[in-house]
């Protein structure tokens, strides 16, 4: 038997706490001090990876876009990129562009809810309701583009699935103008808060070198210094013809992680704004496929920039109509792999502010 | 489900309103005015005039309703309803009520929703009562481990020790107090010293993880911030010569000693923010770290209990703040006076010429204090909900840093002003002013 020091106390943060999400922390706290955390997800393993291999290359996309509903396009870029290799299919132009815009108002739509969840677990109520709020601007006119609020299913191999509406671009524009003032406000109310400084600052400090020796990825990784954003080292559609800031902090803590997002934010309205200006006015946005498609012997490795870093998909095909096997990597699972690092020898009161930060989602960690 | 909340119109407006009103004069007169009736049984019968108010008077006053007057102007002079209606627990727990409303609605508008709606039909006015029929007849659950003794009386003792502080704080002169006592700041200071043992008793008592951690909390924060609130009163304490309430209200007839005493003002005001929990200060409760804090195995009625004496101590907490440096109930006479012709002449209908003799039951002066008293807890009270829409949580070392650091620091600053301004013949017993 291991001898139990009377001082530690165990607390199980999750799965049934305000404060956890869909997973469980085992905290250890010597007083104030955590003296272990050790994150246990898997509460909410849907088994998407093997479901793929029962359905054709079609029916797999409204089920690979589950593990994160409000980042759905995003999710299923990767996958789509990948089946369109292996079936050898050339996107439309004006398709490349539609995804990149619907890509990055999911993107804002996802960090948004983020942002909602990490203003209440700091005790902000009002960055609980005013994110929550203003998400219906983009949610709006993906459901115009797409026909559905959440649950997209909107990017197929060889395009997008239907066409914009009627003056879908000025609608569009004054939307992102609107949503760009507002976002500038949560600075005012959030980021400059003397309170929210002075309690994030320095708590869950990730160096450089152990963000990159960890293998975080996305805003985590950026909050440390490192440049590296998918949309821009490994441009994929038509990000390559857009002008795209990466956006950096050196200091690598939780007010550093929590601002990167928001920062981000901003950056997707002005990558909208070029992807609206650069557009092809009129064309075809879908290749048709034929019926049951069937790849080569062959396998295929795709990675795309999601809400939460990188996020790649792994496709072997057999030569049937169903993938041989589908495997997603994904950046919630990644982040995760820190959180014990990170969480080590902070205070309680430091841990909801650190573990959001890391811009984790653990419905997508489980898949 | 989503509903859309249904346009304003004036006519469903005037209609909610006459909805109420008749359902209010339908149980006064049904249900009120005959139980009060039956109670005259029952009481201890008054002189009116010259002659014992017996069950045969009391008869005849339903005859004639303003003979009733007397009765009830005996009965305003009484202790008992001092300590149920004004100043006491009655008038406490309305206003509580009033505040719980206007939080959820300005912080609603704040936050760019509608907050209350359908309840009560007027904006959601009745959403508070709902709540309490809803947590009334909710199960109580008490934890298997738990102390039972203490589990179950840690509420009641939090309501108990809220309103023991509720009847110290003076609304109106001419004695308009529950308990006048000579060291009424003392004994205020002795019942918030009640308030961190209760705390870790019932936190303690419930055997679990998260509400001792947030008793723990609880015994910190309150014990560090109890020295910079009690500092923070030495000034005005120093100007006054005197530990009695009433006394330092009436030492502010000329001006506020907020004036004289801002850096006090501002002391007691965030340590007062400190002692009753709430945002930035809500580290007992932090929801997202440990639970609901301390309350965490509270359920129905003990939950709504605590609720209650948190709001009580929060306006006790507000009227004090008046009390000490917003000058209390004093302010201009804004009240009309009662018509002399009434008194007099009594008033006409038609050929019948109604007399009231008695009024007016309440002299202009006290309703003009009772006013003025509102007026200033209620502002008060809105500048303590403000920050809840506008910061986040503080963690425990910096709220522990802000307690012994820079508020006792500033603390003694004040104190430092105030021993000036005496010296310095400025203020104080032979002052310039």
């Amino acid at each position: 038997m291991e001898k139990v020091d009377e001082r530690i106390m165990t607390l199980n943060v999750g799965p049934q706490h305000p404060g956890s999400g869909h997973m469980r922390i085992i905290v250890k706290i010597d007083g104030d001090y955590i003296v272990s955390a050790e994150p246990d997800p898997g509460y909410v393993h849907r088994g998407e990876e093997k479901m793929a291999e029962y359905r054709n290359y079609i029916q797999n996309i409204p089920h690979l876009e589950r593990p994160v509903i409000h980042d759905s396009c995003n999710v299923l870029y990767p996958y789509c990129l990948g089946v369109e290799e292996l079936l050898g299919i050339e996107v439309p132009e004006r398709a490349k562009y539609l995804r990149v815009i619907a890509s990055e108002l999911n993107r804002c739509v996802y960090t948004q809810y983020w942002l909602a969840i990490y203003g209440i677990f700091l005790g902000h109520s009002t960055m609980f309701m005013w994110p929550a709020g203003d998400r219906e601007l983009y949610i709006d006119m993906l459901e115009k583009m797409t026909g559905a609020r959440v649950t997209h299913s909107y990017f197929i191999p060889g395009g997008i699935r239907n066409d914009v509406p009627a003056n879908f671009e000025d609608m569009l524009l004054k939307r992102v103008n609107y949503f760009e003032k507002r976002i500038k406000e949560y600075g005012a109310i959030f980021y400059d808060n003397p309170i929210l400084i002075s309690r994030t600052r320095d708590a869950g400090k990730l160096s450089r070198e152990d963000a990159i020796r960890l293998g975080t990825t996305g805003s985590t990784l950026r909050a440390s210094g490192v440049d590296y954003d998918l949309r821009v080292k490994e441009p994929y559609d038509a990000y390559g013809e857009l002008d795209i800031k990466v956006n950096t902090l050196k200091e690598g803590d939780a007010y550093a992680r929590s601002k990167i997002p928001w920062l981000d934010m901003l950056e997707s309205c002005n990558i909208i704004r070029q992807a609206l200006q650069k557009m092809p006015k009129s064309g075809s946005v879908r290749v048709k496929l034929k019926p049951n498609p069937k790849g080569g012997n062959d396998e295929v490795y795709k990675r795309v920039e999601s809400g939460r870093g990188s996020l790649g998909c792994y496709i072997v095909s057999k030569s049937q109509p169903e993938p041989y096997r589908v495997k997603m990597s994904v950046g919630s699972f990644r982040n995760l792999i820190c959180m014990p690092y990170l969480l080590k020898g902070e205070k309680l009161g430091n841990m909801p502010a650190v573990y959001w930060s890391l811009n984790y989602w653990p419905v997508e960690a489980d898949r | 489900m989503s509903t859309i909340a249904p346009k304003f119109r004036l006519s469903y407006f005037i209609k909610s309103l006459t909805d109420n009103v008749f359902w209010t004069i339908t149980l006064v007169t049904l249900v009120g005015l005959p139980f009060i009736q039956v109670m005259l049984f029952y009481l201890e019968l008054p002189v009116i005039g010259t002659r014992l108010l017996d069950p045969y008077l009391a008869l005849t006053i339903l005859a004639d309703p303003s003979r009733q007057i007397p009765l009830i102007k005996s009965l305003l002079q009484t202790e008992l309803f001092r300590i149920v209606a004004f100043p006491g627990f009655g008038f406490a727990a309305l206003l509580a009520a009033g505040t719980i409303f206007i939080e959820r609605k300005m912080l609603a508008k704040l936050q760019l929703r509608v907050g209350p709606f359908y309840c009560g039909k007027i904006e959601g006015i009745l959403q508070l009562m709902s709540d309490g029929i809803k947590l009334l007849s909710k199960e109580i659950i008490i934890p298997a481990k738990a102390d039972k003794p203490i589990f179950w009386a840690a509420p009641v003792l939090f309501v108990g020790t809220a309103a023991a502080f509720v009847s110290l704080i003076p609304a109106a002169r001419g004695g308009w107090v529950v308990a006048d006592a000579d060291v009424g700041l003392l004994t205020v200071f002795a019942i918030i010293g009640f308030f961190p043992v209760i705390t870790v008793l019932s936190a303690w008592s419930a055997n679990s993880k998260f509400p001792f951690i947030g008793g723990i909390r609880a015994l910190h924060q309150m014990v560090s911030f109890e020295i910079p609130l009690i500092l923070s009163v030495l000034g005005v304490v120093i100007l006054t010569g005197t530990l009695n309430l009433t006394e330092i209200v009436e030492s502010q007839y000329t001006f506020w000693w907020i004036i004289f005493l801002p850096i006090g003002a501002i002391v007691f005001f965030i340590a007062m923010l400190a002692e009753l929990e709430r945002i930035p200060f809500d580290l007992p409760e932090a929801e997202s770290e440990i639970v609901a804090g301390w309350l965490t195995e509270f359920s129905g009625m003990m939950y709504g209990l605590v609720q209650l004496g948190s709001y009580l101590k929060l306006y006790a907490f507000a009227g004090l703040f008046v009390v000490l440096f917003l000058g209390g109930w004093s302010g201009p006479n804004i009240w009309p006076p009662f018509p002399e012709e009434i008194i007099e002449e009594g008033i006409n209908v038609g050929p019948i010429t109604a007399r009231f003799p008695g009024l007016p039951l309440l002299d202009q002066q006290m309703l003009n204090d009772a006013l003025w008293f509102v007026v200033k807890v209620v502002g008060v009270i809105f500048f303590i909900l403000l920050p809840r829409g506008v910061f986040p949580r503080i963690r425990i070392d910096l709220l522990l840093h802000i307690g012994w650091y820079k508020l006792i620091g500033l603390a003694f600053v004040n104190i430092f002003i105030a021993l000036a301004l005496v010296y310095a013949g400025v203020l104080g017993p032979e002052g310039i002013l």
